[in-house]
């Protein structure tokens, strides 16, 4: 019998300021509180709060049979708790149902796990912490920043002691298979790996509001005709979204809030279908596929790689620099330079500088806060350079 | 299809991005099969031949009923007319009086080549010789046969309105700047009421970009209806050699500003963008090319903030002085106050040199990978500059990406929106 997987990445990055050369060493204030503060009110008043109250009606309606699962960042967490408390508290409720998911990440939302496994431990420690102090559960599911995944970070994952891992049914690892079946790691066997579905997913995330798409509109009742057709073949459908798909990215007037309540009775009433969240998953160890990924995917753009954030000269550029402090930052032993640093790591900074399809307008530029990623880049390199003459030799 | 245009500068005959502009899209749009007439105001003694427009020696000026016809391409698709005339297309009432003068005095300097000047009577003030254009212009249009008229700016406005009596056509009216991008609050009413009466009367208007269309629609009250954007593109696609790393990688990084020394150009913004530089990073230089009424104050801005070291004025520049000046130049400065176009930020990409472009420009519809200023923002100005000199990983992004883009921006493109609304007024 199918599973359905309905899982949600829940973030908001602390998005920084314009930080000129004029403004090193007369301040160190890199975080844009003015924006994060009005970002993180605008999304949780149109997608976090209403949706968690949608869900907690449904997970309260179908008692066990409509489950779903969550990872919510630390740079979330950290931001939730200083100015929308009531937010967190909502999420406890619907995790005080008992039919809820919570995974971790890496505190930070960061790439650490490309490029310092020391430090990409610290913080999966520290998220897995949070995790269990809020919500009681100690995760035995990851899902590494972005879905970003090969077999080194599988490893590292399995050692940590997670049992299943999220990633991308990227294409080019799927090798004449498909996402639908529960597969294991080749570098560690004893890890499930379960791989999102892009088209179902997008469909839902990307195309749900797209009038010149031909399957406009999308009901509750047609996408459950589509995952019953997977039928009996399938063991799995993993359909892994940003929960600000709902309210933010697909505001409520395209009609995805009646969608999403509309989903788990649709889904139900298919005999051959029921909603699991990753742990329930569990591999058939005589026949489950070895998935073998030598080159790091991700769920990002087309391409599913790491371009999105370590395409371009610039990226990596930032990235050395970040990672190079990595050392001094420690043998300061000052608890604030380690959050700025940590703050500084996360993933979304990087993706701003990404120049791909900035010319076209297209999904970076909508959730870009600079003009241009060029204009990301000096400001992020002006912050490090003031970081970097605060730090000891 | 026939095209009868008027316009007021050919390559090389020029100061500025209208003459380019009007090359590359007459270039374009006789590949394509348009037969185009071009009408021009010259001073027929100082034309010469050069490798793509061939210019023939016109009627001695006492016989001047009208004009000459004179191929401008080798296709003879193309022919030029010279309305034998002193207008140029950047003049001002009061400029166009000191040049009175001085061809009167048969100096010429400002014109820069060796040509002869001869006393011509021309029109007593720039009004009265754009009338005496319009004139010579209706009589052309009534020998010779063509579909339609299109014209640019506002000099043109009083020639193409008189060939569209004569002949009946319709008339497009091509919008390459405005009155007050070119002089601020100071505007020329006299200008501004012949730009608006020109729009008005227009049967289209070909807007240079969306910005310029917005300023058509604010300050001119045209209905949006009647304005299609074409934007410029740049002439050929043959990307020049890079500059080996080396040539420019010494210790010393130049900084390039290049346009008419003028207001609407903002070189006063670049000089104190460059004084926040030079605290910074002593080994700039700051290369000022251009003439225009504001350069000896510019001259003298920099020696009364003691930077003058730092700053070479080169005068007006053409032809492969320009190519030099970009191949020796890190970056390129454009901090217009307003510019309705903006063609030579195209160029500097052309031969690798990133660019910083005001926002208050319409070149910045296209040129994406760029970095944007506001004018009067000296020091997010001078940020970017630093950023630019400083950070290589930056510099080698901008180039490979805003190279990428040029190539998308050729006017063959625009020569086919063009002709689109051609068939529209023809129909």
């Amino acid at each position: 019998m199918p599973s359905i997987c309905l899982f949600f990445q829940v973030h908001q990055p602390r998005r920084l300021r314009r930080y000129t050369i004029f403004d090193i060493d007369r301040h160190h204030d890199y975080d844009h509180e003015q924006l994060n503060t009005q970002v993180l009110r605008k999304v949780s008043e149109k997608c976090y709060l209403p949706v968690n109250q949608l869900l907690l009606d449904l997970l309260r309606r179908y008692e066990g049979d409509f489950r779903i699962s969550f990872s919510l960042t630390g740079t979330l967490i950290d931001q939730l708790e200083i100015r929308e408390q009531e937010v967190l508290e909502s999420f406890q409720r619907l995790n005080e149902t008992g039919y809820v998911e919570w995974l971790n990440e890496t505190y930070d939302h960061s790439l650490a796990s490309l490029y310092s496994p020391g430090e990409f431990r610290e913080q999966v420690y520290r998220h897995r912490a949070k995790i269990e102090a809020l919500f009681g559960q100690k995760a035995v599911t990851f899902c590494n920043t972005e879905m970003i995944y090969d077999n080194d970070i599988a490893q590292a994952a399995g050692e940590l002691g997670y049992q299943v891992m999220l990633t991308e049914g990227a294409d080019q690892v799927l090798a004449g298979w498909n996402s639908h079946v529960v597969w294991r790691s080749v570098s560690r066997p004893d890890l499930t790996v379960l791989l999102r579905d892009y088209r179902l997913s997008d469909d839902i995330s990307f195309r749900f509001s797209a009038t010149d798409w031909f399957e406009y509109p999308l009901t509750a009742k047609k996408y459950a005709r589509w995952l019953n057709q997977h039928g009996g073949s399938a063991e799995v459908i993993n359909l892994f979204m940003d929960y600000e798909t709902f309210g933010e990215h697909q505001w409520r007037e395209t009609g995805i809030f009646d969608f999403l309540r509309e989903l788990p009775e649709e889904i139900l009433k298919c005999p051959d279908l029921g909603f699991r969240t990753p742990s329930q998953i569990i591999p058939d160890p005589s026949s489950a596929p070895m998935l073998d990924v030598k080159e790091t995917i991700s769920w990002a753009d087309s391409e599913r790689d790491l371009t999105a954030w370590t395409g371009n000269g610039m990226q990596r550029d930032a990235l050395q620099s970040l990672y190079q402090m990595e050392e001094r930052v420690k043998k300061s032993g000052d608890e604030d330079v380690l959050r700025t640093w940590r703050m500084l790591q996360t993933s979304d900074h990087f993706y701003y500088m990404c120049t791909k399809w900035f010319a076209d307008g297209d999904v970076h530029t909508y959730f870009n806060p600079w003009e241009s990623p060029y204009d990301a880049y000096i400001s992020y390199m002006n912050i490090l350079d003031d970081f970097d003459r605060n730090l000891p030799k | 299809m026939k095209v009868l245009m008027f316009g007021w500068e050919f390559p090389p005959h020029m100061s500025g991005g209208l003459g380019t502009a009007c090359l590359g899209m007459t270039r374009a749009l006789v590949e394509d099969q348009v037969e185009v007439l071009f009408v021009m105001p010259g001073q027929p003694a100082l034309l010469h031949q050069d490798r793509f427009v061939r210019f023939i020696a016109p009627e001695p000026p006492t016989a001047r009923k009208h004009t000459e016809t004179v191929p401008l391409d080798e296709k003879t698709t193309m022919r030029g007319v010279f309305v034998d005339s002193p207008l140029n297309p950047y003049q001002t009432a009061s400029g166009y009086r000191n040049r009175q003068q001085t061809i009167k005095t048969g100096i010429l300097s400002d014109l820069g080549t060796s040509g002869v000047a001869s006393f011509v009577p021309y029109g007593s003030d720039l009004f009265s010789e754009v009338d005496r254009y319009a004139r010579a212009a209706a009589s052309l249009a009534g020998r010779e046969t063509f579909d339609v008229i299109h014209s640019h700016d506002w000099m043109t406005v009083a020639a193409a309105i008189r060939a569209r009596e004569v002949s009946g056509k319709r008339w497009i009216f091509h919008v390459h700047s405005l009155e007050p991008d070119r002089s601020g609050d100071g505007i020329n009413r006299g200008i501004f009421d012949m730009e608006r009466y020109g729009l008005t009367a227009a049967d289209h208007i070909i807007a240079v970009s969306n910005y310029t269309r917005r300023r058509i629609i604010e300050y001119y009250g045209i209905p949006p209806e009647k304005i299609t954007v074409v934007h410029n593109g740049v002439i050929g696609h043959d990307m020049p050699e890079e500059v080996a790393e080396s040539g420019k990688a010494g210790q010393e990084k130049n900084v390039l500003f290049l346009g008419r020394i003028t207001f609407q150009k903002g070189p006063d913004y670049f000089i104190e963008a460059a004084a926040e530089v030079l605290k910074r990073l002593p080994n700039v230089t700051f290369l000022m090319a251009g003439s225009g009424d504001m350069m000896t104050g510019m001259i003298e801005k920099v020696a009364e903030m003691g930077i003058g070291k730092h700053f070479h004025f080169t005068g007006f520049l053409r032809g492969e002085e320009v190519e030099r000046i970009f191949r020796m130049s890190d970056l390129y400065v454009m901090p217009s106050i307003s510019e309705p176009f903006g063609i030579s930020p195209l160029e500097a990409t052309r031969y690798g040199v990133p660019v910083i472009l005001s926002r208050q420009s319409g070149v910045a519809e296209i040129l994406h990978h760029c970095l944007l200023v506001d004018f009067w923002d000296v020091r997010d100005m001078a940020d970017k500059m630093m950023a630019l000199l400083c950070r290589k990983p930056l510099v080698q992004e901008l180039k490979a990406r805003a190279r990428e883009e040029l190539l998308r921006a050729g006017w063959k493109g625009a020569a086919r929106k063009i002709e689109a609304v051609y068939t529209k007024m023809i129909n």
